[in-house]
């Protein structure tokens, strides 16, 4: 089976205060379609900037390696075109777009993708309809839709827009960058749902979180443990387990014992 | 987020020159010779068939004009201008005024095609009088907006002058007169002399004064008693002729209880050397009436380099003259290379209101220098303020503003909103509010704001799809939203791309 993601000995680094600093030292991993994986680890240990490098981001400066989702070179693209084919990041921290009505913006994204994939667009009418139904899905107040994109919301607020585009954009492959964190346990649930219910063999994610419960309702089929800029540990939940009840310090020491 | 919060990527305009309005029209043209003397203003009053009132008040103004200075307060630079090496009069060459579309220059018509206005007003212009012709669809938020039927009548200046009025019976049926001002000093006498520079008095200002003594033609309103207007009055101004000068002038008044929405438009063609545009728009509200005026202003603002474009000095004033009148302008403002505009209200009738909406963009090297004068002389009067100014490449933007409470005005209230939204890092934005209450009981409100885009907004709406320019369209209209909704809807939806395209290549 092929992947859909494959990343291959990735180094980035971001320029900051004029200095290079090294994030990702060498990121290998592969995700088959249809397959969950779950990143944990430290703070600091480069997984935003994956995540970041992955969508396009271009405050990165990437140095050597390679990406391929679908079968095409992830890192020639424009962010817009690896949307386009079904990139999908849940931003951790997601902006405010003052004065942007929320439907107008998720229609005019729903529809750039929609024009890119040789799809139809859609009309007012169909995407009101389709918007309100995931809205109701997601216990998300109606009235979030005629708001200015992200502006006052609260942060379970935001976090259910990001869960709400991921749905409406019909992603193959969605990163949830830490979407969990500040949340309480009825958004995490839904959270969680949101991305069950997109799960099918032609949808794969990447889930960045600090915390196990998220993965109490949503189940990976790969936990990877990333430190200081690269992977160092693969296994399955019971690593997730093992990390929330020892700690990184002790997981990681055990890696670094196998390594050798 | 704050690792690619550095907008470092955010350069200088590679701004290739996205004017599609830059075209010349090739037509016969009668133009008067160069200079501004009394030769010249007695030749203009022959052709436009004055009385001997209108060119003695025209002498009148050429003489203040002639020992005033021009003004140099406005955050402006500009190369001098030659008042001498102008030419004052250029029409396109005709037979009598033309009574219908047929006797107007196909050329003409061809150009007004290519300005782009609006299919309905283009059957107008063909001759199809009544047809009652169906409402732009207008898309906003999401949310949907059914058809309207709905007409405008159009008023099209061609240099200087009117070469077509629509819908002018419909109109008088309601009493509404809206005709050429030419038309008006012969036809309606004791009106225009009555109120003309009433407003702007004709030594207000050295640009006002100029405009005064060579104005050519313009759009005249006048709405009678109780009458609200039964369609959109819109003007399109548009200089063909090289070297020339546009003086407009606009006089627009409407009685007790009556209410008008008026729209201007304006473009010009691409040009190396810069053109003046003079204009003075004076507006008339009597006891209750309501006037909503509109501008989108488009001349050509010069290309990349900043070579080229209109020199814009206009003088736009309302009175709110009788109580409870309303005054409110409207403008988005994307064209000339410089401007230097302050429609303003004169707020005299209790409780009157007026408003004042903006929106001025300046890309390249564009420098604007724009806002309002809110002048509160009854009592209870009240006035509203919300300017939106974006600045781009290495352009100047100058809000403007004057807010005067004088003492007869209790419980006068100002709300001003000044908000600036920069782009790249090379451009300016400027704040002068200036703030006068003579009054203990005023309740005067200031809030501004200035910010950037950042990589982050657009970034994230990349990320959900959108092309890096229809992110910055979206960012901008987002800004402007509490200003664009004020507009008519066609107009609306036209001015939104208007923003898109002045800031197209404004991001590298």
């Amino acid at each position: 089976m092929s992947q859909l993601l494959e990343i291959v000995d990735l180094h980035a680094h971001v320029i900051a205060d004029e200095q290079e600093k090294q994030i990702l030292r060498g990121v290998s991993l592969s995700i088959p379609p249809g397959e969950v994986h779950v990143v944990m680890g430290p703070n600091g240990s480069g997984k935003s900037t994956l995540s970041y490098v992955l969508a396009g981001c271009d405050a990165y400066k990437i140095t050597s390696g390679r990406v391929m989702f679908r079968g095409q070179n992830l890192l020639a693209m424009k962010p817009e075109e690896r949307a386009a084919l079904g990139l999908f990041l849940a931003f951790q921290n997601p902006v405010e777009l003052p004065g942007v009505n929320n439907a107008h913006f998720l229609r005019m994204a729903v529809n750039a993708v929609r024009r890119q994939r040789g799809q139809e667009e859609l009309d007012a009418v169909a995407f009101l309809k389709q918007a309100r139904k995931v809205i109701e899905t997601l216990s998300m107040a109606p009235d979030m839709l005629k708001r200015a994109v992200n502006v006052g919301f609260s942060g379970g607020e935001k976090k259910r827009n990001e869960v709400l585009q991921m749905t409406l954009l019909e992603p193959c492959f969605a990163i949830l960058d830490e979407t969990d964190s500040g949340l309480d346990v009825d958004a995490l649930r839904v959270v969680a749902e949101g991305v069950n219910r997109l799960r099918s063999a032609e949808f794969s994610a990447l889930v960045i979180t600090h915390h196990q419960k998220l993965l109490e309702y949503l189940v990976p089929d790969r936990v990877h443990v990333m430190a200081n800029g690269q992977m160092i540990l693969s296994g399955g939940i019971d690593l997730a387990r093992q990390i929330d009840q020892e700690g990184y310090v002790h997981v990681m020491k055990g890696a670094s014992t196998c390594l050798k | 987020m704050s690792e690619i919060s550095n907008p470092k990527h955010i350069v200088e305009s590679l701004g290739s020159s996205h004017y599609k309005w830059g075209f010349e029209t090739n037509i016969e043209m009668d133009i008067a010779p160069k200079g501004l003397n009394e030769e010249i203003i007695r030749l203009i009053s022959r052709r436009k068939e004055e009385p001997a009132w209108m060119l003695a008040w025209r002498l009148d103004a050429l003489k203040t004009w002639q020992a005033m200075k021009e003004p140099t307060w406005a955050k402006l630079t500009y190369s001098p201008i030659d008042y001498q090496d102008l030419h004052y009069y250029a029409a396109p060459r005709r037979k009598a005024s033309p009574k219908s579309l047929e006797e107007v220059d196909p050329e003409l018509l061809r150009t007004y095609e290519k300005l782009g206005i609006p299919l309905r007003e283009q059957m107008i212009l063909a001759g199809i009088e009544s047809a009652d012709v169906e409402r732009v669809e207008g898309e906003t938020e999401g949310e949907k907006e059914g058809f309207q039927r709905s007409s405008v009548a159009v008023d099209a200046v061609f240099d200087s002058v009117s070469v077509a009025t629509t819908f002018r019976e419909t109109l008088q049926k309601a009493g509404v007169i809206f005709c050429p001002i030419s038309e008006a000093v012969r036809d309606y006498p004791d009106l225009v002399r009555r109120y003309l520079g009433s407003v702007v008095p004709v030594g207000d200002n050295f640009f006002a004064a100029l405009n005064s003594a060579v104005f050519t033609d313009g759009s005249f309103v006048y709405v009678p008693k109780g009458v609200t207007c039964p369609m959109e009055l819109s003007t399109y101004f548009r200089i063909n002729a090289r070297n020339t000068g546009q003086f407009e002038r606009t006089l627009i008044i409407v009685e007790e209880g009556a209410s008008v929405s008026y729209l201007e438009g304006c473009t010009a063609p691409m040009r190396d050397e810069n053109q003046l545009h003079a204009a003075v728009v004076e507006l008339v509200a009597l006891e209750g009436a309501f006037i909503k005026y509109s501008t989108v202003q488009n001349w050509y603002p010069g290309d990349e380099k900043g070579r080229g474009g209109i020199y814009n000095f206009v003088t736009k004033r309302g009175a709110c003259r009788g109580a409870r009148s309303r005054i409110s302008w409207t403008q988005v403002e994307t064209g000339s290379a410089v401007t230097w505009k302050y429609p303003s209200c004169l707020l005299q009738g209790e409780g009157s209101v007026g408003e004042f909406y903006s929106i001025a963009v300046t890309n390249n090297y564009q420098q604007a220098d724009t806002g309002t004068k809110m002048i509160h002389i009854g009592r209870h009067t009240r006035s509203t303020i919300i300017a939106k100014t974006i600045s781009a490449g290495h352009s100047e933007s100058t809000y403007r503003g004057l807010v005067r409470i004088l003492p007869k005005a209790s419980g006068a209230r100002n709300f001003t909103q000044c908000d600036s939204l920069l782009i790249g890092d090379q451009c300016g934005a400027h704040t002068v509010p200036l703030i006068e209450s003579r009054h203990r009981t005023a309740k005067i409100e200031h809030e501004a704001t200035t910010s950037k885009i950042s990589e982050d907004q657009l970034f994230y709406c990349r990320q959900r799809g959108l092309s890096e320019e229809e992110a910055i369209g979206l960012i901008v209209n987002g800004f402007c939203r509490d200003v664009l909704k004020e507009l008519p809807m066609e107009f609306a939806v036209e001015a939104q791309k208007l923003l898109q395209i002045s800031l197209e290549g404004s991001i590298g």
